[in-house]
């Protein structure tokens, strides 16, 4: 399409549908659910872009992606340098392409999104970042000579990642510390293939390698190294990016019995452990008929729709708000629904029930209605009074949030943290309160996204760059 | 990877392994535990410390064969590595001078019992060291204790070495005979440390138990190692794995350590059917309750 088209022509152009895995067959497997835009989709829907002066788009990505950008060079179809223009500022476009919540982000400050709907960025992110890799077309991009300056990453989630690819350009050495075995963080654990698969991850962290990045995996810093244990082994910067890792439960009667997961669980043993291979892999896994799966965000999602392809007949979400005020992204509910995902809303579950072996059985739930709006602005499920019913159940996951790790903080001294325990930083310079310590990520903000995560860990590098070149002298 | 130095067998099924991980060992102190993974198929398997080899940096554990992976553990021969041994995990056995202190290992728990034993004697401790197994075959680590203990009762379950009767006789007796114990640290089979915690309760002597329930991360991440202390929710792998034998659910621990049953049997039928698998003249001995 070399012609110039007209801003009206491209508002005429469809906006293009990913072709996805048809739910019936999909909700057997864990492939991969949307197959990607094809290049003569891609070409289509990147003329849609007005390509605008003001290019809000690029002010709604926390970290600022040069979208109209990449755009054009996919129209020019150079989509390696669309890649590469994407990662001037986003280390992890196959990952963010695929998890990013382009739609409350970039896509919805589009000019189109109104009446046309939005371009589709996070499609065409995906589809360079894919293009990219598939055609072998990754290129180092230039490091910095050395700067003798050593920094330690602790935890090889999105912001980790981030952090270590923009430090090591820079020339500093860089080594990220991983507690599990395999490095990527809640992108291996908690993110299931069918939503991101682990090729794609093991890619950026292999890109990361390429490039000088040192990974040090099954180590748990706050048992093996303290912070201070760091410095004093001559790493004269630290991030902490160790994310939001200690389930919440709900509290209640029976929530021991058997068959009771919480998501972390549930998911780690699916996705890290590959238990939905067994017994090619050793780990085993519960497999539910009647799964209750507790909570409405893309956890809870990601949760319910492994149980549906671990064999349930039937998956259940229970949300005790409606479904307006779920916190997972429209695309999982869709997806869910399409599944065959059933949603009990407005209900809370109060008590489990189990069998002599200390199995669950069974769930009492109570119905609830909204009230006034709590301090999350949304409105406040309020129980409706003898509304009980009982829900029969084998396996219930509870996906309800976490709450932070005390393993570093604990092993920190001077390291300041709020009552969540959530780690305080300079919002600007993500600085804690010990000097050369940096955070960023669900450590810093609790739950949160993957771009969240990955802007911190821009930002903290940012930063950390600064200090390591004025204050740390070599 | 973490090379294994030896690697031998000790009783029927009773292995020791011996494994290369200076780092780790560094950090270690008794009470502690490592979470090991064999291979990439592997299991994340939990293993308390059974000997710390400062000078050599090497960490020994033992195990007893019971399914798969402890199975596929004594296929891994010295020289071999393992692909991961991750740690130091979780918190470090408490250890203070109380005049006299008392450890107790039933059948493998005499093994994660010993650093503990060593660490007690080290604070000054009087110490008493109670071992017992089923059988005088299924001892090991006597020689061990004996070096370290003031007093060491043996015992066996069917009298043939040592004592004839459980542990928990033996404790019981010095308890009756008014000898004072400040503490007392079981490591054992659940039921072992079930009899044990009932016993000192009446006594009011404290009695800490080492819990090894099922886990995946041992960092707080998966809270599949949940154990009632008291009534109250607690995650062995960060705040244990230590608890007061007297406030432990131990019907819960029983229960859920059972969990993956029939999924452990089927893996471990699969590989006793593995073409030269050396333990499948052995599958009587790996026969399930049912």
């Amino acid at each position: 399409m070399a012609k110039k088209l007209k801003p009206k022509e491209r508002m005429q152009i469809p906006r293009q549908k990913m072709p996805e895995q048809d739910p019936k067959e999909r909700s057997k497997n864990f492939k991969e659910v949307p197959f990607g835009l094809t290049e003569e989709q891609a070409l289509i829907e990147a003329e849609r872009c007005l390509d605008c002066p003001k290019a809000p788009c690029v002010k709604g990505c926390p970290v600022e992606v040069d979208i109209p950008g990449f755009i054009m060079l996919i129209r020019e179809k150079d989509y390696a340098a669309a890649a590469r223009k994407i990662k001037e500022t986003n280390s992890l476009p196959a990952v963010c392409g695929r998890v990013c919540p382009q739609e409350e982000q970039c896509e919805i400050v589009c000019p189109l999104h109104k009446n046309y709907g939005s371009v589709r960025i996070g499609y065409l992110e995906r589809f360079v970042a894919d293009y990219e890799r598939d055609n072998d077309l990754v290129e180092l991009p230039e490091i910095a000579p050395p700067t003798g300056r050593k920094v330690a990453i602790v935890g090889s989630g999105p912001a980790g990642l981030t952090a270590a690819g923009d430090l090591i350009k820079l020339g500093h050495a860089v080594t990220i510390f991983e507690a599990l075995h395999k490095p990527g963080g809640v992108l291996v654990y908690g993110i299931p293939e069918f939503r991101l698969p682990k090729s794609i991850v093991q890619a950026e962290c292999d890109f990361l390698a390429d490039m000088g990045v040192e990974f040090q995996n099954s180590t748990v810093i706050g048992k093996m190294d303290t912070i201070d244990e760091l410095f004093e082994m001559g790493y004269d910067a630290i991030f902490i990016g160790t994310g939001a890792g200690l389930p919440n439960f709900m509290g209640i009667p029976g929530e021991n019995l058997i068959g009771i997961y919480s998501a972390n669980e549930y998911l780690t043993r699916s996705n890290l452990m590959r238990a939905f291979d067994f017994p090619n892999y050793d780990t085993p896994i519960i497999h539910g008929k009647n799964v209750a799966v507790l909570g409405g965000g893309n956890t809870a999602m990601d949760a319910v729709r492994t149980a549906l392809r671990l064999g349930a007949n039937n998956a259940y979400i229970v949300y005790r708000r409606s479904e307006k005020e779920m916190p997972a992204r429209d695309e999982e509910i869709h997806h869910a629904k399409e599944e065959g995902i059933q949603f009990r809303l407005l209900t809370a579950p109060i008590k489990f029930l189990g069998n002599s072996d200390g199995r669950v059985q069974a769930m009492e739930c109570i119905r609830m209605e909204l009230g006034e709006p709590d301090a999350s602005g949304r409105r406040r499920p309020v129980p409706i009074e003898g509304s009980n019913y009982t829900m029969e159940v084998d396996l219930v996951v509870v996906g309800i949030g976490n709450s932070s790790n005390p393993l570093i903080p604990k092993t920190t001294p001077g390291l300041k943290c709020n009552k969540w325990g959530n780690i305080i930083v300079d919002e600007e310079t993500m600085l804690t309160s010990r000097k050369g310590v940096y955070a960023g990520g669900d450590i810093v903000t609790g739950g949160a996204t993957v771009i969240l995560a990955a802007g911190a860990g821009k930002k903290a590098a940012r930063a950390m760059h600064k200090y390591l070149m004025e204050e740390v002298k070599k | 990877m973490p090379k294994v130095l030896d690697n031998v067998q000790m009783s029927d099924l009773i292995w020791k392994m011996k494994v290369e991980v200076p780092r780790l060992v560094a950090k270690a102190k008794a009470g502690q535990f490592v979470i090991l993974r064999v291979n990439e198929e592997g299991e994340r398997v939990p293993m308390s410390i059974a000997g710390l080899d400062k000078e050599i940096g090497a960490l020994t554990i033992v195990y007893q064969v019971v399914g798969k992976t402890s199975a596929l553990m004594t296929t891994v021969p010295a020289g071999g590595e393992l692909s991961d041994c991750i740690g130091p995990l979780g918190m470090p056995s408490h250890v203070e001078n109380w005049g006299t202190a008392c450890v107790v290992g039933g059948g493998i728990g005499i093994a994660p019992v010993y650093p503990i034993a060593q660490a007690y004697k080290e604070a000054g401790n009087k110490l008493i060291t109670i071992m017992g197994s089923r059988s005088k075959e299924l001892l090991f680590y006597e020689e061990e204790h004996k070096a370290v203990a003031d007093e060491l009762y043996v015992c066996t379950d069917d009298g043939s070495y040592g004592h004839h009767g459980f542990v928990s006789d033996v404790l019981k007796k010095l308890l009756d005979d008014g000898v004072k114990i400040g503490m007392i640290m079981a490591i054992g089979p659940v039921p072992m440390m079930r009899v044990v915690s009932n016993l000192t309760k009446s006594y009011e002597v404290p009695t800490w138990v080492s819990l090894n329930p099922l886990m995946i991360d041992g960092t707080g991440m998966c809270g599949g190692c949940r154990v009632s202390i008291g009534g109250e929710t607690k995650f062995a792998c960060v705040d244990g794995p230590d608890f007061d034998g007297h406030q432990v659910d131990f019907d819960l621990l029983t229960k859920r350590m059972n969990a993956y049953h029939e999924q452990e049997r089927e893996a471990m039928k699969r590989f006793l059917a593995a073409p030269g698998c050396r333990l499948a003249k052995d599958v009587e001995k790996f026969s399930y309750p049912d």
